[in-house]
């Protein structure tokens, strides 16, 4: 018996697989363009440790500087990217379904052209599944996967892209004449079962799907109080309170192995030119700089914001002037954390003309797992790149 | 053209490719086929078995399962508890996760059971024929 017989769901047909198929036409690339934005807002460019694949060659490009601005910049791509990524896997499960009786094709090469296309099919599955669990598994602190999160993710995207864009190319015209139900007569069942759900109700069940995901997760980037909506995401659920500075930790201090002996009386601050003198603060000299406040989130990779915070401390650029760097000097940021992929992070001249070096937020000195006594804070850069328990600034680079 | 095409494709895959293989060749690969041939071969015919073996195969019991298992295949490593670097990371205790989970699946299912009531009072007061008695002058 021929085994495409097996498949006999009524549902199945070119008209349930090519609306799935426009779903995905429009949901990949906005969470392709959204990943290179958020590969771009790294500033890899500046070179390690910003940049987390230094060998990606020709596709380790910087198009543009990331801007320093609007405050919500990082976050709304960040976040379109993730809750769009947990929107689309139940359509890409669907779509998988739908197609699942031309796995079996017999025979299963009848042309060099056919094997290359299969061939580019099995890159295009698996590089969205490889894409998908690397993603919903590094939201989730799970990182079981064999490598850095960074290096996969951003290798796999190209993989998968590249399939994509033959898989478009090549299947575009049979996308329209399937919205029309026509064609695709190797998808429809040759003896189908009853009719257990019609293709509009498999069509909502999808949707419903997608909606499921997104009611679970989206409060984590939406912050305030729909954060407690967001019953299966990590950042959901219940803020901290004020000892905390009120909003949620990443990386507390002793995971850090940072001590409050290390952010005690004995901490300095140094400045310093690449080439040149160094000035060092103490925390007394520090708070009677002139203090500046903003309002700005932290947006992190994994697609959950804290939602704005109330920041105070010192302009960077008063920093940076205490040591006569110019306007157009990028800033290397070091932690006192001895462990961590960003205990040490490039801040572009425009970054540094943007952002602050915090003491304060919400009114209250910044709580040691919060990076007391000292972290950065610059409007739409990603998470790690505002860092904690800042000890030295180096301004420009050595000649 | 479409040769041309996949051609091309390769080309930037095989780029790619080389440095995602880089570190953990073996690791990734199994990962890459993996996915696609766990989720073919491996996760379908579950799903197929247990939509046929889903008792009365109503919809009332399928949308409210399917959705549950959609949750709890996106976020089983926050339901089980298997993410040890979540805790200390965040100061936040896992174990609200599969509580979540189960009440959220709860509630579907009560949902569609009052959906389902919902319609079978309907269908009920439908197919009652007007009581002869009531009508005056008939």
């Amino acid at each position: 018996m021929d085994v495409k017989e097996h498949f006999r769901s009524p549902v199945r047909g070119p008209r349930f697989t090519s609306v799935l198929g426009l779903v995905l036409l429009v949901g990949m690339p906005v969470l392709f363009v959204t990943g290179l934005l958020s590969y771009t807002a790294y500033n890899p460019g500046l070179g390690p440790p910003n940049d987390r694949t230094p060998d990606a060659g020709l596709l380790g490009f910087q198009l543009f500087d990331w801007p320093a601005g609007p405050s919500w910049l990082y976050w709304l791509t960040q976040s379109v990217h993730v809750i769009g990524g947990f929107v689309l896997i139940p359509v890409v499960l669907a779509k998988l379904w739908s197609v699942l009786p031309k796995l079996f094709v017999r025979p299963p090469v009848t042309s060099v052209l056919h094997a290359l296309d299969r061939l580019s099919l099995l890159f295009l599955v698996g590089g969205t599944l490889f894409e998908l669990a690397t993603g919903v598994l590094n939201t989730q602190l799970a990182y079981w996967f064999p490598g850095s999160f960074y290096r996969l993710h951003y290798y796999g995207a190209w993989v998968f892209a590249a399939a994509l864009a033959v898989h478009i190319a090549t299947r575009f015209a049979k996308l329209r004449r399937g919205l029309r139900d026509e064609g695709g007569e190797e998808l429809r069942a040759v003896d189908p079962s009853e009719e257990t759900i019609s293709r509009r109700g498999a069509v909502a069940l999808v949707g419903a799907g997608s909606f499921a995901l997104f009611a679970v997760t989206a409060g984590q980037a939406i912050g305030g109080p729909l954060r407690r909506t967001a019953l299966l995401a990590p950042r959901g659920g219940a803020d901290p309170g004020p000892e905390q500075n009120g909003f949620q930790i990443n990386k507390p201090a002793a995971v850090r192995g940072i001590t409050a002996r290390d952010t005690g009386e004995g901490w300095r601050l140094s400045v310093q030119k690449a080439d040149g003198g160094t000035v060092r603060l103490d925390h007394a000299q520090l708070r009677a700089m002139t203090q500046t406040t903003a309002r700005l989130p932290i947006a992190c990779v994994e697609g959950w914001s804290t939602g704005n915070q109330d920041w105070r401390g010192v302009r960077l650029t008063d920093l940076a002037r205490l040591v006569d760097a110019g306007a157009d000097d990028d800033m290397f940021v070091e932690s006192l954390q001895r462990t961590g992929a960003f205990r040490a992070v490039y801040l572009r001249a425009n970054q540094v003309r943007a952002g602050l070096l915090a003491l304060e937020v919400n009114g209250k000195p910044l709580s040691l797992d919060h990076g007391y006594p000292a972290r950065i804070i610059v409007p739409a850069a990603p998470g790690v790149h505002q860092t904690k328990w800042v000890t030295r600034l180096t301004l420009g680079r050595p000649a | 053209m479409r040769l041309a095409l996949l051609l091309a494709s390769f080309a930037l895959t095989v780029y790619a490719g080389i440095r995602l293989l880089a570190d953990d060749w073996f690791g990734v690969a199994l990962w890459f086929v993996g996915a696609a041939v766990l989720h073919d071969l491996v996760l379908f015919p579950l799903y197929s078995a247990l939509d046929r073996a889903v008792v009365r195969k109503s919809n009332y019991v399928r949308v409210p399962a399917y959705l549950s298992g959609l949750l709890l295949i996106v976020f089983f490593p926050l339901v089980f508890r298997l993410s040890p670097g979540y805790e200390s990371a965040s100061l936040r205790s896992a174990d609200g996760y599969l509580f979540n989970w189960l009440g959220l699946t709860g509630a579907l299912f009560a949902l569609s059971a009052l959906l389902y009531a919902v319609r079978a009072r309907r269908s009920a007061t439908n197919r009652r024929p007007p009581d002869p008695h009531s009508h005056p002058g008939s």
